[in-house]
């Protein structure tokens, strides 16, 4: 079997004398959608921020790609500008304009030239149906709206797997779906995701594994199916059921 | 006692290199004390913690001591450094116009070290995550994300410390430096005009730092309604 995309191995991460993540260990393979899910303070937000070392971790390694995010001499910036991220409250950049957002890092990380880094830009904001905001500022746009542009931001880098951190949980309920239906055709265009979130109808749709998490610990680590149709754990049941109630 | 208004008329054109050495002097410890204030707030931020220390250390000493004291001090003290430097027998002439420039970039940076810090940490963290995420370094991070939004936050704090650092500029004149109020008090010295020279002085101050003041409320009020 080829090496997974993202190999998380053992993973601990302490917040003083508070474990946050205890012996974490799963991976996602290439054109794979993984969703993660649990209660909030479960530690799967700190978890997905550990892949791209947004937030360090003192125990454990994870490769991306076959290179360590744990390795002192990885040069990470190189590595972070090969995984697209995307964040609950969006992150664009407020004083840049849309086009400017987009085509940032291209020209300081890629050195693409300005043309060459706007027409990608345009092109991935004609993807997200938003090439008439081009030269609005992120104010000016929904949350909705803000959020595709974040992930064509992130596309912009031509990333090897995308990270979601609850990418629709600071939206209103309307917006939600504009952003979703974008998730879910780039999962069926067979990018790497792993997504943390509460949208189950998602997981549902695109996900080929799913895992549960509570307390730091991955208690659950499954395919969709044997996930929604026989939890093993009781806490993942007692969870399912509180946000499938309604 | 008459008073005698035409000795300003007289000195206008000596008064006049001396308003532009003040203006000259703001000028150059604004720009200055930004930038050397934007390198301390970074240090002061820095997770290395000698680093962030000595910046701390520096702010903290600049800030308890009076100006006039420091200005004193390095008028003094830089010549005998130079001197211990280069060995000459005698302490070089450093001149009071090079020791101002000098001193106020040193004193300056200390107070716009303390805006750009609060403008830094007003920034949220997810701004600094989110470029970190697209692979920028921390310089980039900082200079093309975290920096313009902090410095956009801070322009009318940032106005209103040029305005008092506008009118603290006229402490020069206690090392005999020729700025606008040096000038003045140098004419009515030597007129014996004090009391008229000394009105006026006061009364262009007055007019051009409440003017500013007035004009950075204004576009605080418009930067309010952008936001």
């Amino acid at each position: 079997m080829e090496n997974p995309m993202i190999d998380i191995k053992d993973v601990s991460k302490w917040y003083g004398t508070f474990q946050v993540l205890k012996d974490c260990t799963t991976s996602v393979r290439k054109g794979e959608v993984v969703v993660v899910c649990g209660p909030s303070g479960s530690g799967k937000s700190t978890l997905i921020k550990t892949v791209n070392a947004l937030e360090p971790f003192q125990k454990g390694d994870i490769l991306v790609n076959g290179i360590s995010v744990g390795d002192p001499k990885t040069d990470l910036p190189k590595l972070r500008s090969k995984v697209g991220m995307v964040f609950q409250h969006f992150e664009l950049f407020p004083h840049l304009s849309i086009t400017e957002n987009l085509a940032l890092a291209q020209v300081k990380v890629l050195g693409r030239s300005r043309d060459e880094a706007n027409e990608r830009g345009l092109k991935l904001l004609d993807r997200v149906g938003l090439n008439a905001q081009a030269a609005k500022f992120p104010g000016q746009l929904s949350g909705g709206q803000q959020q595709r542009v974040a992930i064509a931001r992130a596309l912009s880098m031509d990333p090897i797997a995308m990270l979601f951190d609850e990418p629709t949980s600071a939206l209103d309920p309307e917006m939600i779906n504009e952003v979703l239906d974008v998730m879910v055709e780039l999962a069926k265009e067979g990018m790497t995701m792993m997504v943390v979130t509460h949208e189950m109808g998602f997981a549902r749709k695109v996900a080929h594994r799913v895992i549960f998490m509570d307390n730091g610990e991955i208690v659950e680590d499954a395919t969709k199916d044997d996930f929604f149709g026989k939890p093993r754990s009781e806490r993942a049941v007692l969870f399912l059921s509180k946000i499938l109630q309604h | 006692m008459a008073f005698d208004f035409d000795v300003i008329q007289r000195s206008l054109p000596y008064l006049w290199k001396g308003f532009q050495y003040t203006v000259e002097l703001t000028a150059i410890a604004a720009s200055g004390g930004i930038f050397f204030g934007t390198l301390l707030a970074l240090a002061r931020l820095s997770s290395k913690r000698t680093l962030s220390l000595v910046a701390s250390g520096y702010v903290n000493l600049m800030r308890s001591i009076p100006l006039v004291l420091v200005i004193f001090w390095f008028f003094f003290l830089v010549p005998m450094i130079v001197q211990g430097i280069t060995g000459s027998e005698r302490p070089p002439q450093v001149g009071a116009e090079r020791t101002a420039i000098v001193t106020f970039i040193m004193f300056e940076a200390a107070y716009f070290c303390e805006i750009m810090r609060a403008g830094i940490q007003s920034i949220p963290k997810g701004q600094v995550y989110a470029a970190y995420a697209l692979g920028l370094g921390y310089g980039q991070a900082m200079r093309l994300v975290v920096l313009p939004q902090a410095f956009r936050n801070m322009i009318p704090v940032l106005l209103t410390q040029i305005i008092i650092l506008f009118q603290d500029t006229s402490l020069t004149y206690v090392i005999s430096a020729t700025d606008f109020l040096g000038a003045a008090s140098k004419i009515g010295q030597r007129d014996g005009r004090l009391v008229e020279m000394y009105t006026f002085v006061a009364v262009v101050y007055f007019v051009i730092s409440f003017t500013l003041s007035q004009l950075v409320k204004r576009l605080q009020k418009k930067i309010a309604v952008i936001r």
